[in-house]
């Protein structure tokens, strides 16, 4: 693990991705909004109003693992002081505050239709903003010191502490009554969707990851040559004084 | 070094055994207020007093949605298979209002009759394209497991 500790290693590794990861975003992103918006049917209870469902659950998704890569990278950082590990932390929390908005916004635009109201104060709805606000809280915090090494441990210790709203989200809907829907997919039985409104389902949560991954290697980057230019900067300062 | 990591090692995993005992038990003390709605079984158990506000939620049981002469105006009944409750309401129905379905309703008893202020829907998790839907019908398999019910509470 300490292998990757190393920035530069760690940016030759990203720029050897890069491409990679970019091409699959490329390719599954026109396939999979082809497939849920054209190639897929409608529903027979909520007709066209289920596509929403192909953006809304990816981005839910990814809300739930974002905040898991920041709370593991987190973790790394603080007990291992792994260098890295703080910046990938902080290089994820935009990335996972955006799906999370995006999960809140796109189920509003679904409840209005189909359950009749944008909101309600239900354990899924409400455990969800939580997990925004931790969000927003992480990169609040983050930048709120003038050391960057001190914002990240704090930043990190609330990353860390937050992870406990993460299986709440996702059981929320199995442990209280709620307004909101049990799960579809992740259950121990076989998936409650139909395989042709599955698979479009699948690809787009494919297309989403590469997405976050492509960003998060882009912020990443950005993250490391920020802390290069700033050590570089010191030095400099120092050899004038 | 060692010793140093493996000290904030052990502080990381106490603090998160710590933080889940009390989230599991403050989650636990607050279920009464963390349910969103209640079943009808559990609305008789507990006798609640008349013109206090709730949400009671189940399935419209199937035969029993009845439009009043002033046409805005419906009836139907809250099962959640044991028991079933009455319910008026007055204005206009979501989308997936059906029998068989899901539904919320926040009111409050009067007479024995549930007296909504609003009505939800509730989906449940079975997606399909509706002709499978249509076939599944025709051939008298159509069976979407009943959307998940209100669980018993002791």
């Amino acid at each position: 693990m300490h292998r990757y500790a190393n920035p530069a290693r760690t940016l030759r590794i990203v720029a050897a991705l890069f491409p990679w990861i970019a091409g699959a975003t490329a390719l599954l992103f026109p396939l999979g909004l082809y497939l849920a918006l054209a190639g897929s049917p409608a529903d027979y209870q909520q007709g066209e109003t289920v596509r929403i469902m192909y953006v809304h659950v990816p981005a839910a998704w990814l809300a739930m693992f974002i905040y898991s890569v920041m709370a593991v990278s987190s973790a790394l950082a603080l007990v291992w002081r792994h260098p890295v590990a703080e910046l990938s932390a902080r290089a994820a929390a935009p990335l996972g505050a955006g799906f999370t908005a995006v999960c809140l916004a796109t189920g509003a635009l679904w409840g209005q239709p189909m359950w009749g109201t944008w909101w309600v104060w239900d354990a899924r709805l409400t455990s969800v903003l939580v997990l925004f606000f931790l969000y927003l809280g992480y990169i609040a915090l983050a930048d709120a010191f003038d050391d960057p090494e001190r914002g990240g441990r704090a930043a990190g210790i609330l990353a860390i502490v937050g992870w406990v709203n993460v299986p709440i989200v996702k059981f929320s809907v199995d442990w209280w009554n709620t307004l909101h829907q049990p799960a579809s997919v992740t259950r121990l039985d076989a998936p409650a969707i139909h395989p042709d409104m599955l698979w479009p389902l699948i690809v787009m949560a494919a297309a989403f990851t590469a997405l976050f991954t492509l960003l998060w290697m882009i912020r990443l980057r950005a993250e490391l040559i920020e802390r290069r230019n700033r050590v570089v900067e010191a030095s400099l300062a120092e050899g004038l004084a | 070094m060692r010793l140093r990591k493996r000290q904030r090692m052990a502080v990381l995993v106490l603090a998160l055994i710590g933080i889940g005992t009390a989230t599991a038990l403050t989650l636990t003390a607050f279920e009464d207020n963390l349910v969103f709605f209640h079943a009808p079984t559990d609305v008789i158990a507990k006798a609640v007093p008349a013109e206090r506000r709730f949400r009671l939620g189940g399935l419209v049981e199937e035969g029993s949605v009845q439009r009043q002469a002033d046409g805005v105006t419906v009836t139907f009944r809250v099962t959640d298979t044991v028991t079933s409750l009455p319910v008026r309401y007055t204005g206009v129905l979501p989308d997936l209002f059906r029998e068989g379905q899901g539904v919320v309703a926040e009111g409050s008893l009067r007479e024995g009759v549930f007296v909504a202020r609003e009505v939800l829907a509730r989906h449940d998790e079975n997606y399909m394209p509706k002709e499978v839907a249509d076939a599944l019908k025709a051939a008298g398999q159509f069976k979407p497991e009943p959307p998940a019910l209100p669980r018993e509470r002791p």
